[in-house]
């Protein structure tokens, strides 16, 4: 026998439980203007249209709005307080740039001239170069302003889960080094060796400016593809990177013996993420 | 005494885009995803005090009892996107993002009336899952009148039939940021409807943000649990 079911089977997934109630009696939500709670609870959750505070008590930061004297959050978040301002984090939100943040991006355009960006290490942001390769680079103001990545692959997070970090630089002893952009690019790539990636004086362009990629054996490649496989699986889950956490990873990955490609099937995703998160 | 169909609500992350929901009223399916602020794609289209909200609906062949197949540049559904467009306007903070474009995309996979309430309800989650700045939520219903007894969320039958309006609310103002008719209906009959209907918008207000808030505390109890390694640095 045939039977048909409506289009979507069921939301298995959906992490929104379903909440039957009658109209009249509203969900317990939170109640935020409690000032004196204000800063003790560490995670408030908000949504936009939510009541936050006073406008005359408080200082409107991001996340936030101003009507009738009141502050109201503008978007679905955690709600933080810093004396008198408050502001609204929310939780999945676009990359929203500093100064001094590191960045794994692509140049698309080159205007004539290049305003912004001044190095200390006395290296011309060669136009012409920046030009003429359209491959991936990594900016940092201060040290090595630029350099061309190659060797590697790009996984994209979610930006929120690239903490800033004392290094964004992380070297991990398979012989994969990891770049964490804050605006969520990651670059894995093969390792470089501290002596060519530190030559201030003896700056080597060939090395840094290169867009060709070295060769790389292939077991570099297996740690190359797995360290990017943990990254996406701990996206997906949506666990912050940090190098502790992926070093336990990629060793659990090891020592259950599986293969670069398989770690990426849920059910192995989830034992990785379940066993690294515990702290065992 | 008023019903309102079962809604169904998934803010589960779909493909790159940086906020997607896909929500059902009845047997009417919607997916909407939102990507941006970003770059405009033309930069014609650029403002510089502002984004530029580009709205695209498409609609499958498959969702209406008669299979048609409805080309892009359908006059109807260009009419329907700008509708959505003009809504939302007025609630998203585009202020705080010039010279950008927030792209919503809308596939209606399935349709049994209140087409329109769902899109609004849709993309106002999703712009609320990919961060955007709102002023408040935007909860659309339908609302109809047969012969002197107000209806709300009609299906298609319903709204073949009897004259509807489509309201969206902003349910913390009450303030509405859409009425729109495509039927005639007895202005006597209009104001009891149109108070029913912003009632119902308050109760799916109720849905819409029980989903907010449950996908907020889900996706931060998991960062918790990667923050709590040894390994991690203060901030």
């Amino acid at each position: 026998m045939i039977s048909f079911t409506s289009f979507p089977a069921a939301f298995q997934q959906s992490s929104y439980a379903h909440t039957r109630h009658h109209p009249d009696t509203k969900e317990d939500m939170m109640d935020v203007d409690d000032l004196h709670n204000f800063g003790l609870q560490d995670s408030k959750l908000t949504c936009p249209g939510e009541y936050l505070t006073s406008s005359q008590a408080f200082m409107r930061g991001h996340g936030t709005y101003v009507d009738n004297e009141e502050v109201i959050a503008s978007v679905a978040g955690t709600v933080e307080r810093v004396n008198k301002l408050v502001t609204v984090r929310g939780i999945r939100s676009r990359y929203n740039p500093e100064v001094g943040d590191l960045v794994v991006g692509r140049i698309t355009e080159v205007p004539s001239v290049f305003p912004g960006i001044e190095t200390s290490s006395g290296v011309d942001l060669a136009t012409g170069t920046a030009s003429e390769m359209e491959s991936r680079r990594k900016l940092e103001t201060g040290r090595c302003p630029h350099a061309v990545l190659r060797n590697g692959q790009l996984v994209v997070v979610p930006p929120i889960l690239v903490r800033r970090l004392k290094s964004h630089f992380i070297s991990l002893p398979c012989g994969v080094d990891l770049i964490l952009g804050l605006n969520g690019y990651i670059w894995v790539s093969k390792h470089v060796k501290q002596n060519e990636q530190e030559g201030e004086e003896g700056f080597d362009a060939e090395a840094v400016y290169s867009n060709v990629n070295d060769n790389i054996d292939v077991s570099t490649r297996t740690a190359i593809s797995r360290v990017t496989n943990i990254v996406r699986i701990l996206a997906s889950h949506f666990v912050p990177l940090t190098d502790a956490l992926l070093l336990e990873a990629y060793e659990w990955t090891v020592e259950h013996e599986a293969e670069a490609t398989s770690t990426l099937q849920e059910d192995f995703g989830d034992a990785l993420v379940a066993s690294v998160t515990t702290g065992q | 005494m008023f019903e309102l169909r079962s809604i169904d609500i998934d803010l589960g992350q779909q493909g790159q885009a940086d906020g997607s929901a896909v929500i059902t009223h009845g047997l009417t399916h919607v997916l909407v995803s939102v990507f941006g602020p970003r770059e405009a794609k033309m930069r014609s289209q650029t403002m510089h005090d502002r984004a530029n909200i580009n709205v695209e609906v498409s609609v499958a062949a498959f969702s209406t009892g008669d299979r048609r197949k409805r080309s892009r540049g359908d006059k109807r559904i260009l009419e329907f996107a700008a509708t959505i467009k003009s809504t939302f306007e007025p609630v998203v903070q585009t202020g705080l993002y010039p010279r950008s474009q927030i792209d919503i995309f809308i596939q209606v996979v399935q349709q049994d009336g209140g087409l329109l309430q769902a899109c609004i309800n849709g993309t106002t989650l999703a712009l609320m899952s990919a961060g955007i700045p709102m002023l408040d939520f935007v909860c659309a219903v339908s609302g109809g009148v047969h012969s002197t007894h107000p209806l709300l969320d009609l299906t298609t039958l319903e709204e073949n039939d009897v004259p509807n309006v489509t309201i969206a609310v902003m349910p913390k103002t009450r303030k509405v940021s859409l009425v729109t008719m495509e039927t005639r209906l007895h202005v006597d009959r209009f104001e009891e409807v149109f108070r029913v209907a912003t009632e119902a918008a308050v109760v799916i207000h109720e849905e819409m943000k029980a989903a907010i808030m449950a996908r907020s505390r889900t996706l931060i109890a998991s960062m918790k649990t990667g923050s709590q390694q040894p390994g991690e640095m203060e901030e």
